[in-house]
């Protein structure tokens, strides 16, 4: 058969380019309008050039909130893939048990953000919150509000609770695609446990871990609702994250410029880091030779 | 090597079996000699692929026993019956590089990596895939993947027999061929009991010595390729093999005559079916003759298929095909007689035997 080439078929993709145009790369060059300038309100803008970035690639308090959120991805990381992994190869693989584990397993994934912070918010109560007094009544010196280690087991806690699901669903759905003859040579091939998850199912998985670990990377990075519901950023600044950061200097204090700086390091580091997991993941065990 | 023995095996996938028709085995007492090289040849669903599971152990049968050697293993895992097993779709170990595949059953198995090198290196050596030692095995084609699974079983030297699950399925036609004559090779060379499923009656009678014909779950003939092709004991069986399957013609019994409408047959001998059994003769095409001579026949199509000719046609309302020669003159009122040697009864899709 012939191809065609015919440029006109760039229009067709036209209404879609408006669209973009209008909901992703007008804002952004809003931000980065934003960031080279700086004003006093009455709608006048002065030029600032580079200083803002200057600014807040010095600002302690950038990095600060930037190293927190790091660190907040990475114990969301290191406990949502290993358990996500654990609970679905663990769920049953035929029967009445398997919608019953898709359901449960669904279900804090349907409810909204800040649901789920109210929910924490008021489950950790040392007055009224069940968990907050059962764990009062045993003793144990529990409060959110004032205990810095407290206020981030209880946000990891909920953030476990809130997207554990999505590992498990994407991992489970990566276990189900592998064919039972796979597990049956492994069993001739006298192969253990751990062998079976080592050469089959981890390889085999490989791909849906690489969307599961991006997109619990950038959800993490990113977060914002359920920490500012339950601890709005505190006890002080313990757990103030870059978005947290972000909206208290763009919306409570109206450094417009600033923040627009700000939000566009925030934006690249996403990028990068993204970037670099993926990168890692799709070449690992790719080379030819031993 | 040993010996396998199936001991009235049944199975069903129903957890509370009751009538026959809950078996997807009905019943299978057969022996598997040491060292032959058997097919188990049958459509999609007869059960061919369950009873080889119940060889390896990958399924537990519901009745019956299997022995390897004299020696009961029903009740044995998988892994301890020391089976190899080749599948449909080929399973090999991405991760690994080919060398590592094929070392792996040994290292499971606890063998000293000495060993492990000299029987992987000879391995490699006889599935032709010594230069792709240290690949990774995901990069190669379906028909080495193939050789793959089949080195991590010709690895282990001490296997008690060899399984293959319909293992060409995926392989281009031409490697088909290869493969096959590398199997019956390796088969010559070291005597593993092999056991091979397939639908295809080509490669059953090409590859094995003895062919297990199934059929609903039943063991319908046990035979060499020339004893499935002349004396097939059950209609399926002249269906099944042969192209085109044997013509299976509804006649009625007299003696040793059978009587087709107007027509009359004279049989080999006489059978002496029960009585009420519906009685059928069974003619290979080969055995057709088309001349002047005999009863008349409509002929409806001719196919030509190179060195032969297939011709189709209506006797006395009943279908029948034969082959003739490439040249053979077909005449304008053709009739057909059938060659004696090639006439079998059949009463409820059984043969019987012909007395004299």
């Amino acid at each position: 058969m012939d191809k065609t080439w015919n440029n006109n078929a760039w229009f067709l993709v036209l209404p879609v380019l408006v669209l973009v145009a209008f909901s992703a790369i007008i804002p952004l060059m809003t931000v980065v309008n934003y960031s080279v300038q700086d004003t006093f309100g009455n709608n006048e803008f002065f030029w600032a050039g580079l200083d803002w970035f200057e600014d807040t690639l010095h600002s302690e308090r950038f990095w600060a909130a930037l190293w927190r959120n790091l660190l907040f991805s990475a114990i969301i990381l290191a406990i949502q893939i290993p358990l996500g992994i654990f609970i679905a190869l663990n769920m049953p693989k035929r029967g009445w048990g398997v919608p019953v584990c898709l359901v449960l397993m669904a279900l804090p994934l349907l409810i909204p953000w800040n649901v789920v912070g109210t929910i924490w918010q008021v489950f950790g109560r040392v007055d009224i919150g069940l968990l907050g007094r059962t764990l009062a009544a045993m003793g144990i010196d529990y409060n959110y509000v004032q205990d810095p280690l407290d206020a981030w087991i209880t946000v990891v806690v909920m953030d476990v609770w809130h997207w554990t699901s999505l590992v498990v669903l994407l991992c489970y759905a990566g276990l189900a695609s592998i064919p039972d003859a796979y597990y049956q040579a492994a069993r001739i091939d006298g192969a253990s446990r751990w062998s079976v998850f080592r050469f089959i199912q981890l390889p085999k998985m490989q791909r849906v871990l690489l969307i599961a670990v991006l997109l619990r990377f950038m959800d993490s990075f990113m977060i914002y609702t359920e920490p500012f519901v339950v601890t709005g950023g505190g006890p002080g600044n313990e757990t103030t994250f870059l978005s947290i950061d972000l909206v208290k200097m763009a919306i409570g204090q109206f450094d417009v410029g600033p923040a627009a700086a700000m939000s566009l390091i925030y934006f690249l580091i996403v990028l990068l880091l993204s970037w670099v997991f993926y990168t890692v993941m799709t070449n690992y065990g790719q080379g030819d030779e031993r | 090597m040993a010996r396998i023995d199936l001991d009235h095996i049944r199975h069903s996938y129903l957890s509370n079996p009751q009538r026959d028709e809950d078996y997807a085995l009905k019943e299978v007492h057969h022996s598997f000699a040491d060292g032959g090289a058997y097919a188990l040849l049958g459509p999609s669903g007869c059960g061919k692929t369950s009873l080889l599971n119940i060889i390896s152990g990958l399924v537990a049968p519901s009745r019956g026993r299997v022995l390897f050697g004299g020696e009961d293993v029903t009740d044995l895992s998988t892994e301890r019956r020391n089976i190899a097993q080749v599948f449909q779709f080929p399973v090999i170990y991405d991760t690994m590089t080919v060398f590592d595949n094929l070392a792996f059953p040994l290292r499971n198995r606890g063998v000293a990596e000495a060993d492990v090198k000299r029987r992987v290196t000879e391995t490699l050596e006889i599935i032709g895939l010594a230069d792709w030692a240290h690949r990774r095995a995901r990069r190669l084609t379906a028909d080495q993947k193939q050789k793959i699974s089949l080195g991590r079983g010709l690895v282990r030297h001490d296997v008690n027999a060899i399984l293959f699950d319909e293992p060409l399925t995926v392989i281009d036609p031409h490697m088909k061929w290869v493969l096959r004559s590398q199997l019956k090779e390796l088969h010559k060379r070291f005597g593993y009991t092999m056991v091979y499923v397939t639908h295809d009656q080509t490669e059953a009678l090409t590859f094995a010595q003895t062919v297990v014909v199934m059929f609903e779950g039943a063991v319908v003939q046990i035979g060499t390729p020339a004893e499935l092709f002349e004396r097939p004991s059950h209609t399926f069986v002249g269906y099944f093999i042969g192209s085109p399957g044997m013509n299976v013609i509804p006649v009625d019994l007299d003696g040793a005559t059978a009587r087709l409408g107007s027509q009359v047959i004279t049989l080999p001998g006489a059978a002496s079916p029960s009585p009420g059994a519906r009685i059928e003769l069974g003619v290979r095409p080969e055995y057709v003759r088309v001349g002047r001579e005999g009863m008349p026949i409509r002929v409806l199509t001719v196919e030509d298929i190179g060195r032969h000719r297939i011709v189709r046609g209506t006797l006395e309302g009943s279908d029948i095909a034969a082959i003739v020669p490439e040249h053979h003159e077909l005449p304008s009122e053709p009739r057909v007689q059938f060659d004696p040697k090639g006439i079998n009864i059949y009463a409820n899709s059984w043969r019987q035997s012909l007395g004299a």
